[in-house]
């Protein structure tokens, strides 16, 4: 009974916001309201998952009331809750910031329909347990992510959001491709199912290796792997702050979730190139992403580039996949997704006060900011991963990982990695908070306290959850046993039969 | 579109065309097919069908008027805020599987029943209905917004 509602919630709340949003017009400050309550109610249904899955494992609902393979059905592990949490926080966060930053124009437009359709769309894509329907709440966020990212029609986001349209659509006909081998090979949808029939797989391993390939290049296109990563930085460039925010914060992380999930479950049979190839892919990314962040003095792109960094990171542990390096990757995915968030939202605050998005051209606004300083490079240093932030845990565990499993290098990358952020976001925060100070009187008087708020409170979530990973150390334990031992995320078909 | 087609000699393009074949072959032509529509909503769920189908058939049509005659009149003949009804087919859809939280069912579980009704005999009824009347507004509706807001954009 619990189960069959709880289940629903992280998708069902912004639907139905949504649709009432839809219903009341272009009244922007009725949106405003009814998207900060939602996310609130959303925030509340998250934590109640996560301690229901705390307590009772996996999560599962049949949806239609169809036995579980060949029905569709909504199953939530811990590693989906804390996501489904992290997101509900970025979200509200997120729409609190739109209030002052997006402009009334967008807001009338629907933007924060927009915003929890996605939403819906994302925590679908954490929540669903079968192949096909993540599939299609890929094209549910999908679609609202190509309004959101073209809504106010300027030329640069015309420009980039075509390209992204593109990109995303051909990587979405692939997906239902790779869909349709596996289906063709296993005979089941069901994630847990296929993880069951191909336990006892004796076919081709040839066919798996290429649907594995297929995955690879659908799911490193949406999450920004490196031959794949082209789009990335000129499209996340695009849109407004607090879309940025949102896409760099949750999108990129659905695609790594859905590498994750389907590398974990599916492709299990020939890891030597499979995972190897991961681990390569990953390592390049992170190298790319470091020589970007570090060759750009403009703040957006600057960030925009740690996410290359970040999901290759997080690919690293995912690609090991023993049981340090996914708590690892488990503890880096949700630390980023947060400081991701707050990072952008800062960075935005600055741009919306200054005017400007180059480091550069600024300079001495620790006198007029002092909070918002120190808070930038709190952050900065948490997604450095200096101890005892957040990030330091995610790192710790895959670098252990790394040499436990021999990877010297990938371990050396990843640590070396960490100086490259540690410099591009050290370099943003003495630009523009030290030196001589710039003309204050070119500041822009904008209201500022909501983007504030969310902005550092943000930043507080990122530290007190690097403060409480020891204590939260048992729900990442738990979030990471569904990947390096699939067989527990498959239980729930195996009680049934 | 208008330019190119002007260069090519079309200079009459521009007019609003009162084609008297188009305009009587389309007054009957609608019926048949909204019928059409109605005839594939309802044989969904056991043939195939439904309200996707139905709903694109509906606005086919009322975008069939709307090429015969002009805007304005098609405004007349269905004065309903295209938004409106997405709003409404969307409300549809999601209420209707969210109504099993009541009853302790998992989401989406479909209820259904058979009634005698006089003159068309045993007549079953579905929940599924409900759902997929939303489906027919919602895809309806956002067909004949966007053809609308094109055909505005133009002018």
């Amino acid at each position: 009974m619990t189960t069959n509602i709880l289940a629903l919630l992280p998708i069902m709340i912004p639907i139905f916001a949504g649709i009432i949003m839809l219903f009341m017009g272009k009244r922007p400050v009725m949106h405003r309201v009814v998207s900060g309550i939602s996310g609130l109610l959303m925030i509340l249904a998250a934590i109640w998952i996560v301690a229901h899955v705390f307590q009772n494992g996996t999560m599962v609902t049949y949806i239609g009331d169809w036995m579980a393979p060949f029905g569709i059905n909504v199953v939530i592990d811990m590693a989906s809750a804390l996501l489904l949490l992290t997101t509900s926080i970025i979200t509200f966060a997120v729409v609190v910031y739109s209030f002052q930053s997006i402009g009334i124009e967008r807001e009338r437009y629907y933007y924060y329909v927009m915003v929890m359709f996605m939403i819906a769309g994302v925590n679908g894509a954490f929540s669903t347990g079968d192949i096909f329907n993540m599939f299609v709440f890929f094209e549910v966020f999908l679609l609202a992510s190509y309004v959101l990212i073209t809504l106010g029609g300027t030329k640069i986001q015309l420009q980039e959001g075509f390209k992204y349209l593109l990109v995303n659509m051909i990587s979405s006909n692939f997906f239902v491709l790779g869909v349709a081998y596996l289906y063709s090979v296993t005979g089941s949808l069901n994630m847990a199912d296929i993880y069951l029939k191909l336990e006892d797989y004796d076919g081709s391993l040839v066919i798996m290796t290429i649907i594995a390939v297929v995955f690879m290049f659908v799911f490193a296109t949406k999450a920004g792997v490196f031959p794949l990563f082209f789009w990335l930085p000129g499209s996340y460039y695009a849109p407004p702050m607090p879309v940025i925010a949102l896409f760099g914060a949750l999108l990129t992380k659905v695609g790594i979730y859905a590498i994750a999930r389907t590398y974990s479950l599916f492709f299990i049979d020939n890891q030597a190139f499979t995972h190897q190839a991961l681990l390569l892919l990953a390592l390049l990314t992170i190298i790319l992403g470091s020589v970007g962040a570090m060759a750009y003095t403009d703040m957006k792109k600057v960030i925009i580039y740690n996410i290359l960094i970040a999901v290759g990171i997080i690919l690293v542990g995912f690609s090991l996949m023993d049981e340090v390096g996914t708590i690892g990757a488990m503890y880096y995915l949700i630390h980023d997704m947060i400081i991701k968030a707050a990072l952008f939202m800062l960075v935005g605050f600055i741009i919306y006060r200054t005017g400007k998005a180059d480091s550069e051209r600024l300079g001495g606004l620790i006198r007029k900011h002092p909070v918002t300083g120190w808070m930038f490079l709190v952050a900065g240093f948490a997604l450095a991963g200096v101890p005892p932030l957040s990030g330091f845990y995610g790192k710790f565990f895959i670098v252990q990982s790394a040499f436990d499993n021999d990877h010297y290098i990938a371990g050396i990358i990843v640590l070396v990695s960490s100086l490259a952020v540690l410099v591009s976001v050290v370099r943003i925060f003495m630009n523009v908070f030290w030196r001589e100070e710039m003309d204050f009187s070119t500041l822009k008087p904008i209201k500022s306290d909501k983007l504030l708020f969310s902005s550092i409170g943000l930043v507080i979530v990122s530290v007190t959850f690097g403060l409480a990973a020891d204590f939260l150390y048992p729900f990442f334990e738990m979030a990471a046993s569904s990947f390096h031992d699939p067989a527990s995320y498959a239980s729930y078909l195996t009680e049934v039969e | 579109m208008k330019s190119t087609l002007k260069k090519a000699g079309y200079n009459k393009v521009q007019k609003q065309v009162h084609d008297v074949f188009l305009q009587f072959t389309a007054k009957v032509v609608f019926f048949i097919i909204i019928l059409f529509a109605f005839k594939l909503f309802f044989a969904g769920h056991y043939t195939p069908g439904g309200g996707f189908v139905g709903g694109l058939l509906a606005a086919a049509a009322i975008i069939l008027l709307l090429i015969a005659f002009d805007q304005k009149t098609v405004e007349k003949v269905i004065p309903i805020d295209f938004r409106l009804l997405i709003a409404v087919g969307l409300a549809f859809a999601a209420v209707l599987p969210t109504l099993s939280f009541f009853f302790g069912t998992p989401f989406f579980t479909h209820q259904h029943t058979y009634v005698n009704v006089p003159v068309f005999g045993e007549v079953a009824l579905h929940s599924a209905v409900i759902f997929d009347i939303g489906v027919f507004l919602t895809v309806a509706g956002s067909a004949l917004l966007m053809i609308k807001l094109i055909a505005e954009e133009d002018a």
